[in-house]
């Protein structure tokens, strides 16, 4: 029902878009200058609360001096000392070798000020970021009213691209490392709420009881049975604080001014120093990596608190950790070179990297090209301005002719037909727009269309409210003046998630069915994950140069990962049962995973789908940094033009895009699961 | 729901834990039912009208007497209220009306103060699965209701210690709860709730989670346990026959009410409807009744015949009547002839049993 409507109301809107303005353009006298509003409480805001942010300023720069000092004072060695110990500790042997290593490159490649600098504001932002995130998890265990106040604050603060929040930031702390600090603090903490919620939440009634029959007062039953209890996911918060913290604070580094290792690979990247950039992106991955390993290990690891234990015993970790480091400081004067890496020590690994790169750039770029147009010329242009725009005898080698013309309505016809016949009818009128939207193009479809082809999507999928939220959304890009810049960025988008979605589901699929492509994959999923995603881009840029096609790879490269992990889960967490009673009935291989596990998997895959979306749009904002139009350029423009007002509104306008492709697979989640559950 | 035969050893001693007309009702507003005391006129009514109002009534009017050092166990199945019972009776959720008595004083309007008090000298709970400390170790574990108290070290690890022999533990006291097994594990939880050394022990389905083996075993665990620490216990339970086996006396519930109370003889004898007659029916008469319940007065000499005690199950005298053909003479408590027991006699009051089972289950 309604479908013949939108079908209408979207082929006459292309048909009159050619006659009539305002079907094909928002008319401008609609939009109201909401940017400039922004700027204006923004101006407002800095003016009367000045005192507050600088006395806040002041506090912070503190600390944040201290660290600092001490990391640069520390003898290198003691620092290495000290954290392989840690590493020790936290995942034996094999992590301690890894974290020595990799420090010991950062000494060799002259990046060590550098990284004591990103260190220092991840030393002091996760500790802070801890705090807040534990204390405001536990208000929220605490209290339903302000779970409910909380709930959604950090979906916006998740979803709004952290690019959009450092203007404002800057604006009120003023310039300085106490930027990165506070912004990092502000990024990072959400993930400590919801694990602390968690937690606390996922404690088993019984144990609860039974620490109340033990005779626990409120404050023990607190700090002795649920703190304990739930410790292992609040420890997992800390992991993930800590790697938001680290990631934060890279990109923080954009506004300069930090001389850390973020602002080292940007400004190289600029210089088009790959090389050079290439070091010390390895750097950043390399101490996300140890961050990351310890934080999870130290969660990992079941906590023994001993009653016989002596009190040597007990403080002995501590002890040897302060006692190596001692040592290794008096020992900084008799042995310099413990306190300061010579430099003849230092590796010039930039220059052979160079000249491999340029080899290697020349060699493939053949093959590159090909990729690269093949691609921007049958897939990306089509959906951009389409096919009508697109197909030319330069491109696809020949001129559209009506027959071209009519030849491919008739397959669309066909295929919505078939759909039709089917019993399918949602699927029949989004084949039809589908084919529509190819032919027009996403950005020159006409407002009106998108907007009702959207909202009739919203409604068949959530009903009444889906459809009012998507309204009001898509409202806010039209009356702000964002639409085009967002049309461009949902093209961008939907590309790169599309794309990865397919990789990610297929690889998925794989790693499900052979277990030694699954072991081969994890460490490289992992490596993708835990990669600030500025580092991803290096690689990317150096071969692709800078363009959309570069940010459709790096967006792949960031999105593919949760598609195919949760595949990879949903296949291989099918029911035991299901999958013996399918193959007692003869079921082959390929029937197995087509007709029983796939269906049963699948809202697993839709979840991944999900996530897969939200990493394609916060890599958006980064993308923007290699290219691309849209409103992730409109975040970076506003940052650096210090507009406030359009960064934020860009900000805004992926959020809202952001949420509602969220709410569209929940949606559809809530159907299918009914579906299922009601079989 | 009046026992007829009730006369056994524990009804004489003191009452230790005593529960009165106690009422949970799950809704949007409970408290309004018990502003007045009209209620009292008629239970039923009233747990239809709240039902009616979309309240839950979880314990209805439910009222029982622990006795000292008497194991009572409250059977029924899931829904029936029994968990909600024994929850109220430790306080672990608030009674809307009633009282719950302990050594004659009202738990029902104890301070939290107070309560915890209460919780860490006079109450011990176990769990149905086990409520241990994932974190802690088997000591840890055991001593921790202790280390609340803030006892100090040495007196936690000894007495710790001490519960960890009763059952039967030692050795384990390093492991942690993931490495034990099922039943170490409630082991574990007993021994933890045992600690404080309790007046009250409350056992909420402990054995429930175990396989049937074990499960045995444990019963036997825990009659060995109370035989040396005579705790007054309230049991929870859904399995009919582990019910029969370890309660000095017995409550069935079902749908929030008690539908009937007594020895386990009693209710095997004289089920009080069809609900409770149909649990009793799958139950081997002669493992459960006693020698007493079967004696018919004496005719001609006794004087010759084997004594056996009251008390013995039907499955023994068996045995002794293999052995002594003519029958025997079966004694009270204090060594006086309640009557005898001949083979073809207790042939016809077995017969005459299932005779009254089918026929009230038809």
């Amino acid at each position: 029902m309604g479908w013949p409507a939108v079908i209408l109301v979207s082929a006459s809107c292309v048909l009159a878009m050619g006659h009539l303005d305002w079907v094909a353009e928002f008319p401008s006298a609609l939009q109201l200058p909401i940017g400039g509003l922004f700027n204006a409480i923004m101006k407002w805001m800095v003016t009367n609360t000045e005192p507050f942010f600088k006395a806040v300023t002041f506090v912070l720069s503190y600390p944040m001096g201290w660290m600092r000092g001490l990391l640069h004072w520390l003898p290198w060695s003691a620092f290495i000392a000290v954290l392989v110990i840690i590493a020790y500790r936290a995942g034996g042997a094999w992590l301690a070798g890894f974290t020595g290593i990799s420090l010991l490159y950062v000494l060799g490649v002259d990046l060590w000020d550098e990284a004591m600098n990103s260190f220092a504001l991840v030393f002091i932002s996760v500790p802070l970021a801890v705090l807040i995130g534990f204390l405001l998890g536990v208000l929220g265990d605490a209290s339903d009213r302000a779970k409910r106040a909380i709930m959604p604050l950090l979906d916006i603060s998740q979803t709004i691209p952290a690019f959009a929040y450092l203007l404002p930031i800057l604006l009120l702390f003023g310039f300085g490392p106490v930027v990165g600090l506070v912004a990092s603090i502000l990024f990072s903490f959400p993930p400590m709420v919801r694990n602390t919620m968690l937690g606390l939440r996922g404690v088993p009634l019984e144990i609860v009881e039974s620490g109340l029959m033990s005779g626990a007062t409120n404050a023990q039953l607190f700090w002795r049975v649920r703190i304990p209890s739930a410790l292992k996911q609040i420890l997992i918060g800390v992991n993930q604080t800590t790697m938001a913290s680290l990631s934060m604070v890279i990109i923080a580094s954009i506004i300069g001014g930090t001389a850390d290792i973020g602002w080292e690979v940007l400004s190289t990247m600029r210089k088009a120093q790959f090389g050079e950039s290439m070091i010390a992106g390895i750097v950043i991955a390399l101490m996300a990596m140890i961050l990351d390993r310890i934080t999870f290990g130290l969660a990992e690891k079941q906590g023994s608190t001993m009653v016989k234990k002596s009190l040597v015993q007990r403080y002995f970790f501590p002890m040897s950790l302060l006692m190596v480091a001692g040592a290794l400081v008096v020992m900084d004067d008799a042995v310099p070179f413990l306190g300061h890496w010579p430099d003849a020590w230092h590796l010039d690994l930039a220059g052979p990297l160079n000249q491999v790169i340029e080899r290697f750039v020349i060699v493939s770029k053949p093959t590159v090209e090909a990729i690269k147009t093949a691609c921007l010329f049958f897939v990306m242009l089509p959906f951009k301005i389409g096919l009508d725009k697109t197909v030319s005898p330069y491109t696809w080698g020949f001129a559209p002719t009506a027959w071209h013309v009519a030849g491919y309505a008739a397959l669309i016809g066909l295929a919505s037909l078939g759909a039709w016949r089917k019993g399918h009818v949602g699927l029949a009128v989004t084949a039809l727009l589908g084919g529509l939207v190819f032919y027009i193009g996403l950005t020159d479809m006409p407002w009106i269309a998108i907007l009702s082809i959207l909202i009739w999507f919203a409604y068949r999928l959530g009903g009444r409210k889906l459809a009012i939220g998507t309204a009001l959304g898509m409202l806010f890009l039209l009356v702000s003046g964002s639409w085009d810049k967002a049309m461009l960025s949902l093209y961008l988008c939907t590309i790169a998630v599309s794309l990865s979605f397919v990789m990610g589901a297929s690889l998925g699929t794989l790693a499900a069915q052979y277990d030694g492509f699954s072991h081969f994959m994890r460490p490289i999923n992992d490596t993708m994950q835990t990669l600030p995603p500025f580092v991803l881009l290096i690689p990317i840029v150096m071969i692709f140069k800078i363009g959309e096609f570069a940010a459709l790879l790096a967006i792949i490269g960031y999105a593919y990962v949760p598609a195919f992990r949760y595949t990879e889960h949903g296949l291989r967490h099918v029911s035991e049962t299901v999958v013996e009673a399918a193959s007692s009935l003869g079921t082959s291989r390929a029937q197995m995973l087509f007709l029983v596990k796939m269906p049963l998997a699948l809202p697993n895959i839709m979840l991944g789908l999900n996530q897969s979306i939200m990493y394609g749009i916060a890599m958006l904002v980064i993308a923007a940094l290699v290219g691309t139009t849209g409103l992730g350029q409109e975040v970076y423009v506003g940052l650096s033009a210090g507009n406030f007002g359009q960064g934020f509104v860009a900000g805004i306008g992926m959020a809202i895009i952001a949420i509602t492709a969220d709410r569209f697979c929940q949606a559809w989640q809530h159907n299918h699961q009914h579906h299922v559950t009601k079989e | 729901m009046a026992a007829s035969v009730t006369n056994t050893a524990e009804t004489q001693r003191p009452v230790k834990l005593s529960c009165r007309n106690l009422w949970k009702v799950y809704g949007t507003k409970p408290k309004h039912y018990f502003d007045a005391f009209g209620y009292q006129i008629d239970v039923g009514a009233l747990a239809s009208r709240m039902r009616a109002e979309d309240h839950i009534p979880a314990a209805i009017d439910v009222t029982f007497d622990v006795h000292e050092g008497e194991i009572f166990v409250i059977m029924g199945l899931s829904g029936s209220g029994k968990s909600t019972v024994v929850r109220c009776l430790s306080r672990l959720i608030d009674a809307n009306y009633g009282e719950v008595l302990l050594d004659g004083d009202n738990l029902l309007n104890k301070s939290d103060k107070e309560l915890i008090d209460i919780r860490r000298h006079k109450m011990g709970m176990v769990f149905q699965n086990f409520g241990l400390m994932p974190h802690l170790t088997v000591l840890e574990n055991v001593a921790f209701p202790l280390k609340l108290q803030g006892l100090s070290l040495r007196d936690q690890r000894e007495r710790a210690q001490r519960v960890i022999t009763l059952v039967d533990l030692d050795g384990r006291e390093d492991a942690f709860p993931t490495e034990l097994s099922g039943g170490q594990q409630q082991r574990v939880g007993i021994a933890r709730s045992l600690a404080v050394e309790p007046e009250v022990w409350f056992l909420d389905e402990p054995f429930s989670a175990l396989d049937p083996l074990i499960r045995r075993q444990m019963q036997d665990e825990f009659l060995r346990i109370q035989k040396v620490l005579h705790k007054s216990i309230v049991f929870i339970t859904h399995d009919f026959l582990e019910a029969l086996r370890i309660a000095d006396r017995m409550a069935i519930m079902r749908d929030g009410k008690i539908v009937q109370m007594g020895t386990p003889e009693d209710l095997i004898l004289h089920p009080a409807d069809d609900y409770v007659a149909q649990f009793t029916s799958e139950v081997p008469r002669i493992r459960v009744l006693r020698a007493q319940a079967c004696v018919i007065p004496a005719t001609g000499d006794t004087s010759v015949m084997a004594h056996v005690p009251g008390s013995m199950i039907v499955e023994s005298v068996l045995t002794e009547l293999a052995e002594n053909p003519s029958g025997v003479v079966v004694d009270d408590p204090d060594g006086h002839a309640l009557g005898v027991i001949t083979p073809v006699s207790l042939i016809q009051t077995l017969a005459s049993v299932a005779e009254a089972r089918d026929g009230g289950g038809a």
